[in-house]
């Protein structure tokens, strides 16, 4: 298989979320997490989910990733229900789940390693391929430790796009960083979007990126978890964070999480 | 350079404090021995070969109980932090057992086993293999989950997991509970060598215990900095060049 073939890979998944549901038992009582929550992703479309803590998002987000199991209904992907874990949909996770045993090459090859039916020396070429994607092609040999929180984020985006997946599944990746990462890491992962096509899962409690990264947001409430409405972002790309069009889009999502309202008891996440 | 120098300096003045005390004669020659005469009896038993022999035969059964007592301690350590009933079972047992002096398993072997090798053998295991049991279960313990659930996405599934991430995640626990187990293994040998004599080897132990009774301490000493620079050794050679990639790797300690 050459290199352009494997960066080619599978087309983009469509994603069904069905009637599902989810409860965590904890000491003394019962936590509902998602109720009866059902929406379906187009092949290729970027999906945000806002909402604030505790609402279940990335419990919903662990599900579609195999990694939880639902206690009622049911996740597909192509129409196959999703059971365990699957190299076709990779998790980015919000802390940097990066292997601090590995450098930043090292990691972006751990799931490459894992990936059947390639040569070593293209996996090697596919992990540089994706490190120079996201502008790290520098810091091949670098520790986790003596990234910066963004590069971190990068190579873990890296990390995620190399084995080539269908569905990204993006767990708040950019919250712990300040504010000018963020924004640059906001062009850069739509520039990269454009460039490798994926259909993204992408979770967050901030509206203003939402309605810069998203085809359609979904709009959460907690207690129990479920889906409130749905909005269509239908502007242009590639979208400026800082633009009117944006902040306008973000008040009408701050709008809604108020009226489906803060839960009257601290919620559990 | 600088500390080098510090170092050398430091341990130059505790000589010359030595000195000066043995000069002074608060205590009899008898109960301690100027540092030449130490050096004397050092350099002597290099000539007749005892130090070196004694040496190696310590070394060997150290080096045959540690590596038994990780070889039995690892995959132990592995089992409780990842398995309940084993968990509740044999990791309370090692808990328990961790807590117990390496010399008390000195009668007990010299019962079991009598005046042998087996029972040396038995009591460094003895106090290897606990306490490398209890730094494995923490070592796994501590790795924050992340780290597999981030792995199984990718594909990484039971065996792997724990080859590939586990292992690796662990890697600052196990070597400083290889470290401790080293640590133990070398108080327990002393222990037994010192307790128990037996005919097919003569180890350190046993020459700091003969000094003992022939009211020799020169040797007493000599053979007390011998066990203190092999111990030193061990760890500068053995550990340090690990210590010193996780921290690069890892980010943590001094720059």
């Amino acid at each position: 298989m050459s290199l352009q073939e494997e960066l080619q890979g599978p087309p983009p998944a469509k994603l069904v979320v069905d009637h599902v549901s989810k409860w965590f038992r904890q000491k003394r009582y019962l936590v509902h997490a998602l109720d009866d929550v059902s929406f379906e992703v187009a092949e290729g479309e970027f999906i945000v989910i806002v909402g604030p803590s505790g609402c279940g998002k990335s419990t919903l987000l662990d599900i579609v990733a195999g990694l939880e199991k639902p206690d009622e209904g049911r996740v597909l992907a192509d129409n196959q229900p999703v059971l365990h874990p699957g190299r076709h949909r990779l998790v980015m996770f919000q802390e940097s789940a990066l292997f601090p045993w590995l450098n930043a090459f090292g990691n972006v090859m751990f799931g490459l390693k894992l990936k059947p039916g390639l040569r070593n020396s293209e996996r090697r070429e596919v992990a540089k391929f994706f490190l120079h994607l996201v502008g790290l092609e520098k810091f091949m040999q670098a520790n986790v430790h003596e990234l910066s929180g963004g590069m971190k984020q990068r190579v873990a985006l890296a990390r995620a796009l190399a084995p080539n997946p269908r569905v990204l599944l993006m767990d708040e990746p950019f919250a712990a960083l300040d504010a000018m990462t963020r924004e640059q890491l906001y062009g850069d992962i739509q520039a990269i979007w454009q460039k490798r096509r994926k259909t993204i899962l992408f979770v967050t409690h901030n509206v203003r990126e939402a309605a810069c990264l998203a085809d359609r947001v979904i709009i959460m409430s907690p207690t129990p978890g479920r889906i409130r409405q749905v909005f269509e972002v239908a502007l242009p790309r590639p979208r400026d964070f800082n633009s009117i069009e944006i902040a306008q889009h973000a008040t009408k999502l701050t709008a809604a999480l108020k009226e489906y309202g803060a839960p009257a008891t601290v919620a559990t996440s | 350079m600088r500390r080098t120098l510090l170092a050398i300096l430091f341990f130059v003045a505790l000589v010359a404090i030595w000195t000066a005390i043995v000069r002074a004669k608060f205590w009899s020659p008898v109960l301690l021995p100027s540092p030449l005469n130490v050096w004397d009896y050092l350099v002597g038993a290099s000539r007749d070969g005892t130090l070196l022999s004694a040496s190696l035969v310590t070394l060997r059964r150290l080096l045959i109980g540690y590596v038994i007592g990780i070889a039995v301690g690892l995959p132990v350590g592995l089992l409780t932090a990842s398995l309940t009933f084993v968990e509740d079972t044999i990791g309370v047992l090692a808990l328990g057992l961790q807590t117990l002096p390496s010399v008390c398993w000195v009668p007990l072997a010299l019962l079991w086993f009598g005046q042998t090798e087996g029972a040396m053998l038995f009591v460094v295991v003895m106090g290897t293999v606990w306490s490398v049991v209890i730094a494995t279960d923490t070592g796994v313990r501590t790795i924050p989950p992340i780290y597999a659930r981030a792995a199984r996405t990718m594909g990484s599934n039971y065996f792997h997991k724990w080859t590939h991430v586990i292992l690796p995640a662990s890697l600052p626990y196990l070597v400083s509970g290889m470290k401790q187990g080293w640590a133990f293994a070398w108080r327990s040998l002393m222990a037994a060598e010192i307790y128990v004599t037996i005919l097919t080897g003569f180890g350190l132990g046993h020459l700091l215990h003969y000094g003992r009774e022939l009211n020799a301490m020169d040797q007493v000493i000599g053979i007390m900095l011998v066990i203190i620079v092999i111990g030193l050794l061990a760890d500068k050679i053995l550990f340090s060049p690990w210590e010193r990639f996780l921290h690069r790797r890892w980010g943590t300690g001094r720059k």
